[in-house]
């Protein structure tokens, strides 16, 4: 029987967890991500969980723990937040190589220097060549929600990679929200028992994981991600399928909101969707502007063919990035331009906003689709890239 | 009953094949034999993690490997923290009863990833409790990437970062003491070891695959190439390592120590030096201060290891 | 050379079956080859226990002849057979007898 709670993010994806009882949990305190830890040690103090906590002595140590339990047959997962998420980065693309299908709640918060503690996205997006699924959250629904379907995904024969379940720090993993949750059974059975075909731990049949691979045989290697990446679309359509027959909250790759017949359509990831959406509802009802959010649920795999459709009969397209890929802009929104070149036409700008956690309200949303409504109007379309409330 | 026969141990297949990419008289794969043969036994099966390194590149070429044990391998500096997992992941499925049969679980890494850039992977894992036995081949510089310097390296010696040149006279610091920053970690067995005494370095395998927790075993790897000599001489400078007290072969046994091998007369450490060539600066007239400082800091070594042993023997059991 | 595996032949994760290097052939790299006097072993075994690349073979406690696939011809076998049995003699030797 599903049930009515209220829980922050952080207890959100925590809650999730228990539920998916990983065999093994590698973690290091890190803010935002410390209460999501908290609340799981709980749990395995408590008993409630099979997980061996491994606490240890840094995010580094935690992803190659959490390979080398994957390795061995073990259902793993991690959590994380900005340097720690950093501190990974070596070893996340190791996970991915050695195809270990493990979870990481990642709590997005902007990566030092200087050192800030509050939301951006600048940690995640620094992993998105790394092999990894990326699936973003609106609010603390999503995070529970994404976290469950994100160990079928990662586990899924076609798919076999590790995935990021990415959400706003403080912003989400503080913030008490209503949600509804499944028993456990439920969840059990919709994540199934955890099989690895080749493990560490087979003792008659030994095998040497994570070999040198040199100019002969490192491409293959890459192209069986490439493809297993490739897979991976119609797998989190189809898991989001299910999982809505379950629960009825759908799933797709990404979240559509009044684009249909909108002229101005904003893109973006995480929380800031749910303002954008507020702000499109308002400029609707009180201004008879037709706007529409595109919210990407998963930004790897990036759906392409799937913006394109959303987008399509949009005058003007504006992205909304919490990261800066600095020389360049957005990477967000040079993303969805590229997907654009050669199928579509049509005016875009960029909007970086939200660095360090800089508060992006309902009047600075509706301040950007007004500029975007404008530049299509006057067909003034420079600066293409824009920062929203940085004092200049 | 494990065994160090060697009678009895070649009845068994090689856990490590030929065929593997090691230089000519290589004292690393003569260390990985030793132990894996030691350590699978009665009813106990290794899995093993092993540093990015010389050991590693050597033995782990796509497609092919030398080990007949499971082996992974994850990167430079965590080789403690990857067994760890793999240790717990294995906790927790026996725990589920998803898992039968005993794994002596085991990571290698060379002294660059053990002394230097693994030591805080090290560090965690041993302070953690796992139940596992880190073994470090210890070849005193960073030879895979080319004879650069490492927290291991002696002093004096001539590597490819610290040169022995016209004002320098190589690496000007102490070697650094893991096995004593590992001894801090009151973990309940702790040796040091070399090939030269197989069925020293094989016991020492044995006593840590069957003790609960954490172990560690510091093993001197002569490596003809960064060390310069020919390959024929490796075990004999191994041998010569134990005589000149330069590596003493000791065992920490739940705190009490035990020194393995007291040469009768110990050697002076200039025949020590005079064996390799990345010492041969030293005997340059400039240089006879350091080649007099290196006695002393072995012999303070030396000293204080027999001092620790009487001291542990006077301890109430 | 064998041929190269193509992509959907390799197991994903860079994984491959263990021993495997046992096939390879190493004895290239020999400039000398040791030569085992069996009159003079004493069947120690220290050989076998010291050599760096799992080349000398036994049988029932007997040392056997040297595996001159993997052989590298190191020479440590020789420097540490407390009887002198093994004596290291260039492979040019062998090649002109065996031509």
């Amino acid at each position: 029987m599903a049930e009515r709670v209220a829980l922050t993010g952080n207890d959100s994806a925590a809650y999730a967890l228990k539920q998916i009882n990983p065999d093994v949990m590698a973690v290091y305190p890190i803010t935002p991500q410390t209460e999501l830890m908290h609340k799981f040690a709980a749990y395995v103090a408590d008993g409630e969980v099979v997980t061996e906590l491994v606490r240890v002595e840094s995010e580094h140590s935690a992803m190659s723990a959490v390979v080398g339990a994957s390795v061995a047959g073990a259902r793993a997962a991690t959590a994380t937040s900005a340097n720690g998420l950093a501190l990974m980065w070596e070893v996340l693309y190791i996970a991915a190589s050695c195809r270990c299908p493990v979870v990481a709640c990642v709590v997005n918060r902007a990566l030092s220097g200087p050192i800030n503690i509050h939301c951006d996205h600048s940690d995640t997006m620094g992993a998105r060549d790394s092999g990894w699924l990326q699936l973003y959250c609106e609010n603390c629904q999503e995070v529970y929600d994404n976290t469950i379907q994100a160990v079928r995904i990662a586990e899924h024969p076609d798919v076999r990679l590790p995935v990021m379940v990415c959400f706003d720090g403080f912003i989400l993993s503080h913030t008490l929200e209503a949600l509804e949750v499944n028993d456990d059974e439920t969840v059990r059975r919709f994540i199934g028992q955890f099989e690895r075909p080749d493990n560490l731990l087979d003792v008659a049949h030994a095998q040497t994981f994570g070999m040198f691979a040199l100019q002969n045989y490192y491409y293959e290697f890459k192209k069986q991600q490439v493809d297993a990446m490739a897979n991976a679309p119609a797998v989190i359509q189809q898991i989001g399928d299910e999982y809505a027959e379950l629960t009825g909250r759908s799933y797709g790759l990404l979240d559509a909101y009044r684009c249909d017949d909108a002229d101005v359509i904003l893109l973006g990831l995480g929380s800031t969707m749910g303002t954008v959406k507020q702000a499109a509802d308002d400029l609707g009802e009180q201004e008879g502007l037709k706007c529409g959010v595109l919210k990407i649920r998963s930004f790897r795999p990036f759906p392409a063919e799937q913006i394109l459709q959303a987008i399509a009969g949009a005058q003007i397209v504006g992205v909304m990035d919490r990261a800066v890929s600095f020389g360049l802009g957005g990477p967000l929104f040079h993303e969805v331009r590229s997907a654009r070149y050669g199928h579509q036409d049509g005016p875009m700008l960029d909007f970086i906003y939200g660095l360090g956690g800089r508060d992006l309200g309902l009047d600075d949303a509706k301040g950007i689709f007004r500029s975007l409504a404008d530049a299509s109007e006057s067909g003034r379309y420079e600066p293409t890239t824009r920062y929203v409330g940085v004092r200049e | 009953m494990a065994t160090t026969s060697l009678k009895k141990l070649s009845e068994r297949e090689d856990l490590l094949s030929g065929g593997h990419a090691a230089c000519p008289g290589c004292g690393g794969t003569v260390i990985l034999r030793q132990v894996l043969l030691a350590a699978q036994q009665d009813d106990y099966h290794v899995v093993a993690s092993i540093a990015t390194g010389c050991m590693e590149v050597v033995t782990t070429i796509y497609p092919n490997s030398a080990w007949r044990v499971p082996l992974v391998h994850n990167a430079f500096e965590n080789s403690a923290a990857t067994i760890s997992g793999a240790e717990a992941a294995y906790r927790s499925l026996k725990r589920q009863g998803k898992y039968e049969g005993k794994v002596a679980f085991f990571a290698f890494g060379g002294d660059g990833g053990t002394y230097d850039i693994g030591l805080q992977s090290l560090s965690g894992a041993l302070e953690r409790g796992h139940n596992f036995t880190y073994v470090c081949y210890d070849n005193e510089a960073y030879m895979n990437t080319g004879i650069q310097r490492s927290g291991a390296t002696p002093k004096g010696a001539n590597t490819t970062t610290a040169p022995a040149g016209k004002v320098e006279p190589g690496k000007r610091e102490c070697k650094k003491d893991l096995t004593a920053i590992v001894i801090a970690h009151n973990i309940p067995y702790c040796a040091q070891a070399s090939p030269h005494q197989p069925r020293d370095l094989m016991k020492k395998a044995q006593k840590a695959t069957v003790t609960e927790g954490p172990c560690f075993i510091n093993v001197l790897s002569p490596c003809p190439r960064g060390w310069r000599f020919p390959p024929d001489q490796t075990i004999q400078i191994a041998q010569l390592a134990a005589d000149t007290c330069v590596w003493p072969l000791y065992e920490i046994e739940n705190g009490k120590l035990t020194i393995n091998y007291k040469p009768r007369e110990k050697k002076p450490v200039t025949e020590w030096l005079k064996s390799q060539g990345r010492f041969k600066h030293l005997f340059q007239p400039k240089n006879q201060y350091l080649v007099e400082e290196i006695q002393q800091d072995v012999d303070a070594r030396w000293r204080r290891l027999l001092a620790r042993e009487a001291a542990d023997s006077e301890e109430p059991e | 050379m064998a041929e190269l595996l193509k992509k959907d032949e390799m197991k994903p994760g860079a994984i491959g079956e263990g021993g495997t290097m046992a096939n390879l052939y190493t004895g290239s790299w020999r400039t000398y080859r040791p030569v085992l006097d069996m009159e003079k072993c004493i069947h120690c075994l220290r050989c076998w226990i010291l050599c760096p690349d799992s080349a000398v073979e036994i049988s029932e406690g007997k040392r056997q002849e040297t595996n001159l696939q993997h052989c590298k011809g190191c020479g440590i076998c020789a420097a540490e057979c407390p009887v002198g049995a093994i004596e290291m003699k260039l492979e040019s030797e062998f090649m002109r007898e065996e031509q």
